[in-house]
């Protein structure tokens, strides 16, 4: 990592341990919420929700590999917030585009004063290409009629970024999530996040909401899906490093049979054995952010390589987080099952193992 | 250094690679039969092989990294990855490799004095003198430091007695680096030395261990009263586990190497299909997760050269490289002979040899330290659980 690279680790790591520890998202649970206004308004301030948005639009612009190392610090304690909906994701949709209205949106995502969610999926898995949700051509504009599900942050969200068939092909809209027929549905999610379901009904939509061009949506959501990845499979590489810190300081502080267990070769191996994939998951993660900054066109195994690494070593991780635990690790009051649940979502979210596994694959030439 | 600076060297690389390869060269082939290990008594297979050798070695490129008055480059490393890149770009064999190479030498050029590194690594980087490792003896197998070769004191010389074993072409080498005991009362860490021995000194012999994959790369290694100056020893006399514990950083960089897929190197798939046809479902959902495994470790071997060159080195992690490296190895070559099927079965036919590197892999996670005394260096010294 550079020295800058290394500072903004550590800031990110002071701020979060204070403002956002696991604590924090047990509370916003207990308290039946999914998020924290506060939180994501000091982001905005630190400069983080416009860490992709461009200077001239009012970002800090740092790029991918910062926009990963800020959210492996979010994973290592769960922090939750709008941040790779938004800041990520959004951002590198709307910065494909030059328009106004997009300079605009970006420079308030910037600021921190939207919450966007990407509304793409509708089955059971990640298929961006199998959208079914119609945008009928209605005079200068459309009609939009269809369900999504698994919308990340989409009850929280002022804006959403909608996948649509159009007869010229799969087309990206910009719309405010309150228009007239969209009903929002928010889900009971395991990990304690926002994600809901999302009907259209009649939806209008204008010309001014396409954003890119009709029937060429991957041009523009394409590159913001890989950034979502790549960001994700960050924050899945420092969830697994979170949960692996707390099992080994058990490991050193549990005594069983008069030792501690971390004395036992068993544990210890299985123990080392989670550090070695680690280790190699994050070299995959930090891959595919130096990728997106440097070559974001030929990026796209580098970043299915990170979300197909990270999703295994973070399920690894919890895993053996809650069997090194034993009981306590099935305990509610225990953080464990926090990181176990989160893994579960994260590892589903913008494609699973297989999914990404297949595009290597393909880019590898079998 | 500016990236046209290195865009240059690159072109200036390319263009001198092309003059000067031989194309018989050119083949892409890097298998046993085709390593050019150099040494006294090396037979070169051919005039191309000793060519390539000769003007490589003139530039300091058989070990680019190394300082240039000791026969190599001087290269960093970004200027050395540009060199692999460019190797690989013409499919060019390695003009030398060799445990000089990738072991004594980055032993000597840390502990070594400048008159040692003077007398002993331009000899390597010429591929003039191979050398062989005598670390492990009978009954000291993981437990490297317990080791029973004695070297005695006697005037400017020691006499050494006992035996080595798993000396890896110790047969066909003209020295050997060996750990020696130069003091039986101190404690087992703290009386080696690590010290130099021309194979062809009186009273060493060797004998071939036949391997299941039915070739003999190791052999057991005998001295029988050997007499060898003590101005051969690497360090401080006793102080020989620091290099031998250096040294093995290294060794298990290398070992680690052989499985990963690196960047430039074929997709494990594409073989696998061309090999075996169709996969089934099975053997293909397990050639996915090693492609991606591959490509992962390779990169996280790049990651740990690039933070060796910015200072540090390696250290304990050359652990996680070899546990991850040597089982992904064994992992990859399962799937080969699973592809292969009954044609893999053989020593000889369309896949011969497939059996007998399949065979081969099953070592590396033993020689240079077992998986599992890799697992336990992480857990002791890298994750800190008690011992």
């Amino acid at each position: 990592m550079s020295e800058d690279e290394t500072m903004l680790q550590d800031a990110a790591r002071g701020f979060l341990d204070g403002a956002a520890p696991v604590s924090h998202l047990r509370g916003l649970r207990d308290a039946g919420k999914t998020l924290d206004a506060k939180l994501w308004a000091d982001m905005a301030a630190m400069g983080w929700t416009g860490v992709l948005v461009p200077e001239d639009a009012g970002g800090s612009d740092m790029g991918h590999a910062a926009a990963g190392i800020l959210a492996n610090e979010m994973g290592k304690t769960l922090v939750t917030s709008p941040f790779l909906s938004t800041a990520v994701i959004a951002a590198t949709a709307l910065r494909q585009v030059a328009s106004d209205r997009a300079t605009a949106a970006l420079a308030q995502i910037a600021e921190g004063k939207v919450i966007y969610a990407l509304a793409v999926d509708e089955g059971h898995k990640h298929a961006p290409e199998n959208t079914q949700l119609q945008a009928v051509a209605d005079g200068n504009g459309f009609r939009l009629t269809g369900s999504k599900g698994f919308v990340v942050d989409g009850s929280n969200a002022d804006r959403l970024l909608v996948l649509a068939q159009s007869d010229t092909g799969l087309t990206l809209f910009d719309v405010p999530a309150d228009r007239d027929g969209i009903t929002r549905t928010a889900s009971a999610m395991i990990d304690a996040r926002d994600a809901a379901s999302v009907d259209f009904a009649d939806v209008q939509a204008t010309g001014d909401d396409v954003v890119g061009t009709v029937g060429d949506a991957m041009t523009v959501l394409r590159p913001a899906l890989e950034a979502g990845q790549a960001a994700l499979a960050a924050e899945m590489a420092g969830l697994a490093a979170g949960a692996f810190e707390m099992t080994v300081a058990y490991l050193k502080e549990r005594k069983q049979f008069g030792i501690e267990i971390g004395r036992f070769q068993a544990l210890q191996h299985r123990a080392a054995h989670l550090w070695c994939e680690s280790e190699v998951t994050a070299s995959a993660v930090r891959n595919a952010g130096r990728m997106l900054d440097e070559d974001a066109d030929n990026a796209t195994m580098a970043v299915s390589l990170a979300k197909a690494r990270a999703t295994s070593t973070a399920k690894l991780a919890v895993i053996e987080g809650v069997q090194m635990h034993g009981g306590i690790g099935m305990t509610d009051a225990f953080d464990m099952g926090f990181f176990m649940k989160r893994g579960r979502v994260a590892a589903e979210w913008l494609g699973d193992y297989g999914y990404h596994a297949e595009r290597v694959a393909a880019a590898r030439g079998f | 250094m500016s990236s046209t600076d290195l865009d240059t060297f690159r072109a200036e690389t390319r263009a001198w690679l092309e003059a000067n390869c031989p194309t018989e060269m050119r083949d892409g082939v890097r298998n046993e039969e085709t390593i050019c290990w150099g040494g006294r008594n090396w037979e070169f297979i051919s005039d191309a092989q000793r060519d390539w050798l000769n003007v490589m070695a003139a530039k300091g490129w058989t070990v680019p990294t190394w300082p240039v008055e000791y026969g190599g480059a001087g290269m960093d490393r970004a200027h050395d990855k540009i060199l692999s890149e460019e190797l690989v770009r013409l499919k060019a064999r390695l003009p030398l490799q060799s445990f000089g190479i990738w072991m004594l030498g980055p032993a000597l050029l840390a502990f070594g004095s400048h008159e040692q590194k003077l007398q002993y690594l331009p000899p390597i980087a010429r591929g003039e003198v191979r050398w062989c490792q005598g670390y492990s003896e009978p009954g000291a197998g993981s437990d490297l430091a317990s080791v029973q070769t004695k070297a005695d004191s006697d005037g400017d010389d020691y006499i050494v007695n006992g035996q080595k074993v798993w000396t890896s072409y110790a047969d066909k080498a003209d020295c050997i680096f060996a750990l020696v005991r130069t003091d039986r009362d101190a404690k087992k860490h703290l009386g080696i030395s690590f010290l130099l021995i021309d194979m062809d000194s009186k009273g060493v012999s060797t004998k071939p261990i036949r391997l299941i994959s039915g070739s003999s790369p190791f052999c057991e290694t005998f001295f029988d009263d050997v007499r060898v100056p003590k101005a051969n020893v690497v360090g401080m006399e006793h102080r020989g586990w620091d290099v031998a514990k250096h040294l093995l950083t290294h060794e298990r960089e290398m070992i680690s190497g052989g499985g990963a897929g690196l960047l430039g190197s074929r997709a494990l798939g594409a073989i696998l299909e061309e090999q075996g046809g169709e996969m089934d479902a099975s053997t293909r959902a397990e050639a996915l997760v090693c492609e991606v495994d591959a490509l992962a470790i390779g990169l996280t071997l790049e990651r740990y050269k690039d933070q060796a060159e910015a200072g540090g080195g390696v250290g304990d992690a050359s652990a996680m490289l070899k546990y991850q490296g040597t089982e992904l190895n064994k992992r990859r070559h399962e799937l080969l002979m699973s592809a292969g099927g009954t044609e893999a079965l053989t020593w000889d036919g369309t896949h011969g040899g497939l059996a007998a590197d399949w065979l081969r892999t099953k070592a590396n996670s033993i020689e240079g330290g077992t998986s599992e005394v890799m697992l336990s260096i992480v857990s002791r010294r890298i994750l800190g659980l008690p011992g």
